[in-house]
């Protein structure tokens, strides 16, 4: 094995690949070398031997240094074996695997067959003896110049040695890559800051600017992607985008609303909508700006927030003393009901349910009995 | 002669203390007027609020509903801002009920002893509560703290007079 030298895995200029052969591993002798299966590759000049996965841990020995190989025969749990008995190392040999092998020659264990092509081609290249007719242009060193001192690292720590540069250049790109983003940070900071100052001197200097310019202004404030802060608080509308997305759910909302009795629930909009959507998804912040766009775009919708918090999207037309009045006549019929009986019966959603309940007991036509056995709920005889 | 039951009694939201305003203040109401017929019925002066809690009033066992410790401390400070309920201690356990409140009761006395002629006359308190002559009257077996305090407020209306003597405290009436 100590005739083995690291080596780039290229062909030399007048070097030809003969024949390669999958899933070879090396012996040292009789001894399986510490490496994995891999490649092995006959050129015209040489024999070549690369890792499965690290291409880069690639050795060759000249064809030139091979004395005599013979066959070993498969056996039972033995692959089929070319045994390669080598001349003695070189005093002026590149670097390589190993620095010392007690064995003159190597084995080569076909795991995935090819053994019989592999010698027959092998046996070729040994009577031609190319490599003297056209003798490679140079033994090309792994690298070049004055590196090629400092990286030339010998067996498994030169293997290391390699990952762990690689693993450095990979750190270095990651946080090089991370720089361009948090610079990007800094500058949409500085971009947001300008907007601001520019949206500040257009508010202050009303008179003094035109009104095309402050339109020009704030196209410009809106291509760069910033929403101009002073729209919304000064005219209390929200975005462009917004007002369109009102107007389209205004129009798709309708008839689903008139089903559901004129009110739904805000989170059973936003399903709704984001599956007839498909792809192109809302936000839920997208939708309930959009939704409190219906008002002042004259929508027959309205975003009601009741008093727990709960949104619901409703008709315009849907009267409220008529939900209560509704409310109030089913609880009397019923005598008392809870939040869940009051749902089944109108086929509603437990939460609007409860919120129609408590809008009637705030009016005061409702009172409340809270037991053990949950909220029920009463006519407000008091 | 048993006690007879508003009909808010055995209706369940009347256990709950409700979160509308104007339903709450009614709902209160109801409870002052109950909780004050209800001791004036069993002839009670001071309540414990921890016994109170479990009693008949406060406690429907029929419709199995019971009118919660804050809810409770609420109807109470509701009476206590009428003037018909005061707290003996400062961490509210215990209280006097006043179903009637003492310048009630001074009237009451007063009326009793005009009717009987007996004005510019000397009672001892204890005749005056325990005599067999008030035997008939609704302030028989007033408790003393009630009747000093019924006594001092015709004294500062000026029908009356409190007076030390030797076994105890004397009134006369004017």
């Amino acid at each position: 094995m100590d005739r083995f030298v690291w080596t780039n895995g290229l062909l030399e200029m007048n070097e030809t690949l003969v024949i390669q052969q999958r899933g070879v591993r090396l012996y040292d002798g009789d001894e399986k070398a510490k490496l994995d299966v891999g490649i092995v590759l006959l050129s015209t000049h040489r024999l070549i031997w690369r890792d499965l996965k690290n291409h880069e841990c690639c050795m060759a020995i000249p064809l030139s240094q091979v004395i005599v190989f013979e066959e070993q025969a498969a056996g039972i749990g033995k692959s089929a074996k070319i045994v390669i008995h080598l001349y003695p190392v070189s005093p002026n040999k590149e670097p390589g695997p190993y620095q010392l092998s007690k064995f003159p020659y190597i084995k080569l264990s076909f795991k995935e067959h090819g053994q019989i092509e592999f010698y027959r081609r092998l046996t070729e290249e040994m009577a031609q003896k190319r490599w003297e007719r056209t003798p490679a242009s140079q033994p090309v060193p792994t690298t070049t110049g004055s590196q090629a001192g400092r990286t030339r690292a010998v067996g498994i720590v030169g293997i290391e040695r390699k990952l762990e540069e690689k693993r450095k250049e990979t750190d270095k790109n990651i946080s090089e890559a991370f720089e361009d983003l948090s610079q990007l940070m800094v500058k949409a900071k500085e971009m947001v800051e300008l907007s601001r100052s520019i949206a500040s001197k257009i508010k202050d200097k009303q008179g003094d600017i035109t009104e095309d310019e402050t339109i020009r202004f704030k196209s410009y404030l809106l291509s760069m992607g910033i929403a101009n802060p002073v729209t919304r608080e000064t005219h209390g509308s929200g975005t462009h985008y917004h007002m369109q997305l009102a107007k389209q759910l205004g129009d798709m909302l309708l008839a689903p609303l008139e089903e559901r009795g004129g009110m739904m629930a805000l989170t059973e909009v936003y399903c709704l909508v984001n599956r007839a959507r498909g792809m192109e998804l809302l936000s839920p912040e997208d939708l309930v700006n959009a939704c409190k766009m219906f008002d002042p775009l004259k929508l027959p919708l309205r975003l009601r927030i009741f008093d727990s918090g709960v949104m619901v999207v409703q008709l315009q037309s849907h009267s409220e003393e008529e939900m209560i009045a509704s409310a109030l006549d089913n609880v009397s019929e019923k005598g008392s009901l809870t939040s869940e009986e009051f749902a089944k019966l109108l086929g509603l959603s437990v939460l609007l349910a409860k919120e129609r309940l408590l809008l009637a007991e705030k009016m005061g036509h409702l009172c409340r009995d809270d037991s053990v056995e949950g909220l029920r709920f009463y006519p407000n005889l008091f | 002669m048993s006690f007879e039951w508003p009909w808010q009694y055995n209706f369940p939201p009347f256990f709950t203390l409700q979160p509308n305003v104007d339903t709450r203040q009614k709902q209160l109401a109801a409870w002052c007027s109950l909780t004050l017929s209800y001791c004036r019925h069993r002839k009670l002066y001071t309540l414990d609020v921890m016994e109170a809690q479990e009693s008949s009033v406060f406690n429907n066992k029929k419709i199995e509903r019971k009118l919660s410790m804050e809810a409770i401390q609420v109807v109470f400070e509701e009476l206590r801002k009428k003037g018909n309920l005061e707290w003996m201690d400062k961490n509210k356990t215990r209280c006097l009920i006043m179903w009637r409140r003492p310048e009630e009761w001074g009237k009451l006395i007063y009326q009793w002893v005009s009717r009987n002629g007996m004005i510019n006359s000397v009672f001892t308190l204890y005749e005056l509560a325990n005599g067999d002559d008030t035997e008939s009257e609704e302030f028989h077996g007033l408790e003393d703290w009630m009747l000093l305090r019924s006594l001092q407020a015709l004294q500062t209306e000026g029908k009356a007079e409190l007076i030390s003597m030797d076994d105890g405290k004397g009134v006369k009436f004017f």
